[in-house]
């Protein structure tokens, strides 16, 4: 009896902050496309250019649906989006295209230039995130254990300073240091359809290190500073009387109680991974979702900016929302609420 | 894989020897306390650190060590600085700058020591630098370092970009454009997020609920992909408009980064506003900029100081990556994120010509320099601030 209650009492906290989370993410659609649709002229000039006539305009304008009103399309794209349907990218239209004699190939929509790019982005910040949290996390202790020791004021500066510098400068230090002066992993990293996982593992492997520069040092100065809060609490205290060596009081007594924050932070991290990823991906031409990006923001391929822009946003929401979750998890009070 | 192995048997080897060093010590000092309630984690860290500082005494004094050299004389040279710095400081001065000093950890004195020095070098570019910034010397792609033997030249010590234009004189030019446009976009930046926080926190009601509201969704979206997304429209508008694409970067920054500082001014500006002195204030009839710019604000100032270093880094990155990306501050305005992408070729000469690849190390390493010296005296103030021992 009392059980079914708390769960659906932490049920009730988790829908809320779903659709509190869908809601975010439509009102943000809105403000992406709101903002795109700022821009002067559209499509249709866009391709055709300057010397178009107005008929020629007309037609195309009437073909994309570029003569509703802007809440008419906001909600084609919309409905296209939910389906999977980004939309046509600017960059392979061309006049052809749309005079009917190339139908087939000219068009290429963005949900195809994206979905390959996505899996490698995904892979990278797979890969980032499985170096980088256990090293975080052990750091974070060690520092935690032995706070105010050579050893916690050098991880501090060490970790200060790696948090300060802009990702391109990690990216360039790693390169020159195991790529250039010692060749043991490739400066480049070409990924292609069909790789072995170990030879993608390699290719990937720089850029990754340097997310994890980047990433590491924010979680691993919370999950030192989690620890440390803790350490004031009676029942470390207690632990501490009883005799219990210094490591064990850290990973069995401190650690535990320690997570909901940690959690919170390695969720609000890999968030962060993905704004870090799109300077990361340049460096390392990776051809990932943040590269594609940047290159149609050059070109202002518009529904590739607005579809990865979207992306990027929902995961950053999806993040966000998972750190909120599991920290309500793993709270014993609001998990048995009295 | 043999490198792996290796890897392994040196950790192995430190392992076996802080063992040994464990051992040693108990029996040497007759089982003295320290040593005999050493746990093994303590001893492996000592021999580890021994080993990696015995390793990097050999590595410094070999042929191809001209990086690590380079980085153990500027670790070395900095460091005594902000040491001399320090000194200086606790000697010279008032009564309470010298006690600000006396407290001082190195790396925060290191900072103050940074920021001055750019600061001074962003004033007095124009007279520090040897050509202009948009300058072209007719000699184009001169190697850095200036050894002839390699192509370089004595005049042009970094030597000249692709166009021809010096490389030194761009860097210096650098922290005048690259550190004043992030200054001034920082300032804007709390201008409007501190105005709106401090009146949603005074006004409350549907203000601050539309406000905040509003600062949510800005913030749900990652603050680099957005300023990319509104640069592209900016950069439509900027050449049907004839404004600089800077002056738009400006504004789209501020606007972004004034949501963080309204978030803060605003819970800051809460707690401030329920004190009884305000509620004195109020009675006595005072309006609502007295309220704010006399009463809030200077109660405030500490937690706003913190985040303006906080923000200024995080702004003077967020200008660095996007120049780096190219939509950023636009040539011919000399700035160090473009300077590290036209020049990060050179790195792959590193190996044979290590002046040669330095070149793009030194522009993306004065952007970190900043940052982190700035970050050194920001957590030296919380940490004052907070009053945190531990």
């Amino acid at each position: 009896m009392e059980g079914t209650g708390n769960l659906s009492g932490v049920f009730r906290i988790i829908l809320q902050r779903l659709l509190l989370g869908l809601l975010t993410l439509l009102i943000v659609s809105i403000v992406i496309f709101v903002a795109v649709n700022l821009l002067p002229g559209d499509f249709a000039q866009a391709i055709l250019g300057q010397g178009a006539t107005p008929e020629a305009i007309a037609s195309i304008r009437a073909g994309l649906g570029l003569d509703q009103p802007m809440y008419v399309r906001y909600f084609t794209w919309l409905a296209g989006a939910v389906q999977g349907d980004l939309g046509t990218s600017f960059a392979q239209a061309n006049f052809a295209s749309f005079a009917g004699t190339d139908a087939a190939s000219g068009m290429s929509s963005v949900a195809q230039q994206i979905a390959p790019r996505f899996q490698n982005t995904m892979f990278l910040a797979g890969v980032t995130a499985a170096i980088a949290v256990p090293i975080s996390i052990t750091l974070g202790v060690l520092a935690a254990l032995y706070r105010n020791s050579v050893f916690d004021r050098a991880a501090n500066i060490f970790t200060l300073s790696s948090i300060s510098s802009p990702e391109f400068f990690l990216a360039y230090i790693l390169i020159l240091l195991l790529a250039v002066l010692n060749p043991i992993l490739p400066s480049l990293s070409s990924i292609y359809e069909g790789m072995g996982f170990g030879e993608r593992l390699e290719k990937t492997l720089l850029p990754a290190l340097t997310l994890t520069l980047v990433v590491t040092a924010h979680m691993m100065r919370m999950t030192r500073a989690a620890i440390i809060n803790l350490l004031a609490s009676p029942y470390i205290e207690m632990a501490r009387l009883k005799g219990l060596s210094p490591l064990r009081v850290i990973v069995v007594h401190a650690l535990p109680n320690a997570l909901a924050p940690i959690i919170n932070v390695i969720a609000l991290n890999l968030a962060y991974l993905i704004t870090g990823v799109v300077v990361v991906e340049v460096v390392f031409v990776y051809p990932g979702i943040g590269q594609l990006f940047v290159d149609s923001v050059k070109i202002r391929d518009i529904p590739v900016v607005q579809a990865s822009c979207l992306i990027f946003a929902g995961a950053y929401i999806l993040l966000n929302l998972l750190a909120d979750i599991m920290s309500i998890l793993s709270n014993p009070r609001l998990r048995h609420p009295k | 894989m043999s490198l792996w192995l290796e890897l392994v048997l040196i950790l192995v080897g430190i392992g076996l020897l802080a063992f040994a060093l464990r051992f040693v010590g108990r029996a040497a000092t007759g089982q003295a306390p320290y040593f005999r309630d050493m746990p093994f984690g303590v001893a492996f860290g000592y021999v580890f650190g021994a080993a990696a500082v015995l390793w990097g005494i050999w590595f410094y004094f070999q042929d191809n060590a001209t990086f690590f050299r380079w980085a153990v004389q500027g670790f070395a040279g900095f460091a005594v600085a902000a040491y001399l710095f320090r000194l200086l400081g606790r000697s010279v001065g008032t009564q309470r700058t010298r006690k600000l000093f006396r407290g001082m950890p190195l790396t925060a004195s290191f900072g103050i020591l940074i920021i001055l020095i750019y600061a001074l070098v962003a004033i007095f570019a124009g007279a520090i630098a040897p050509y202009g910034q948009e300058e072209i010397l007719g000699q184009a792609n001169i190697v850095p370092g200036g050894d002839v033997a390699f192509g370089g030249n004595p005049e042009f010590p970094l030597g000249t970009d692709q166009i021809g234009r010096d490389i030194l004189s761009r860097l210096i030019y650098g922290a005048q454009n690259t550190v004043g446009i992030a200054f001034a976009t920082t300032c804007l930046a709390f201008f409007l997020g501190g105005t709106f926080g401090f009146l949603a926190a005074t006004l409350g009601g549907w203000l601050d609920q539309v406000l905040s509201r509003s600062v949510d969704v800005l913030m749900a979206i990652p603050a680099l992909i957005f300023a990319l997304l509104l640069m592209t429209i900016a950069s439509v508008w900027a050449s049907k408009l004839g404004v600089p694409l800077t002056v738009f970067m400006v504004l789209i920054i501020a606007v972004i980064d004034s949501t963080r500082v309204f978030r803060l001014s605003r819970a800051v500006g809460q707690s401030i506003v329920v004190m009884d002195y305000i509620e004195a204030a109020k009675l006595r009839g005072e309006g609502l900029g007295y309220l704010i710019f006399r009463e809030i604000l200077p109660n405030a100032t500490a937690p706003l100081l913190a985040e303006f270093g906080l923000r200024f880094c995080f702004v003077f990155l967020t200008i660095a990556s996007l120049s780096f990306l190219g939509v950023g501050i636009q040539p011919p305005l000399a700035d160090w994120g473009t300077m590290v992408r036209d020049l990060s070729q050179f790195i792959n000469f590193a190996a044979f010509a290590p002046r040669v690849a330095s070149a793009p190390l030194l522009a993306a390493g004065a952007i970190a320099l900043l940052t982190v010296a700035v970050n050194f005296v920001v957590d030296w103030m919380l940490h004052k601030s907070s009053g945190l021992k531990e």
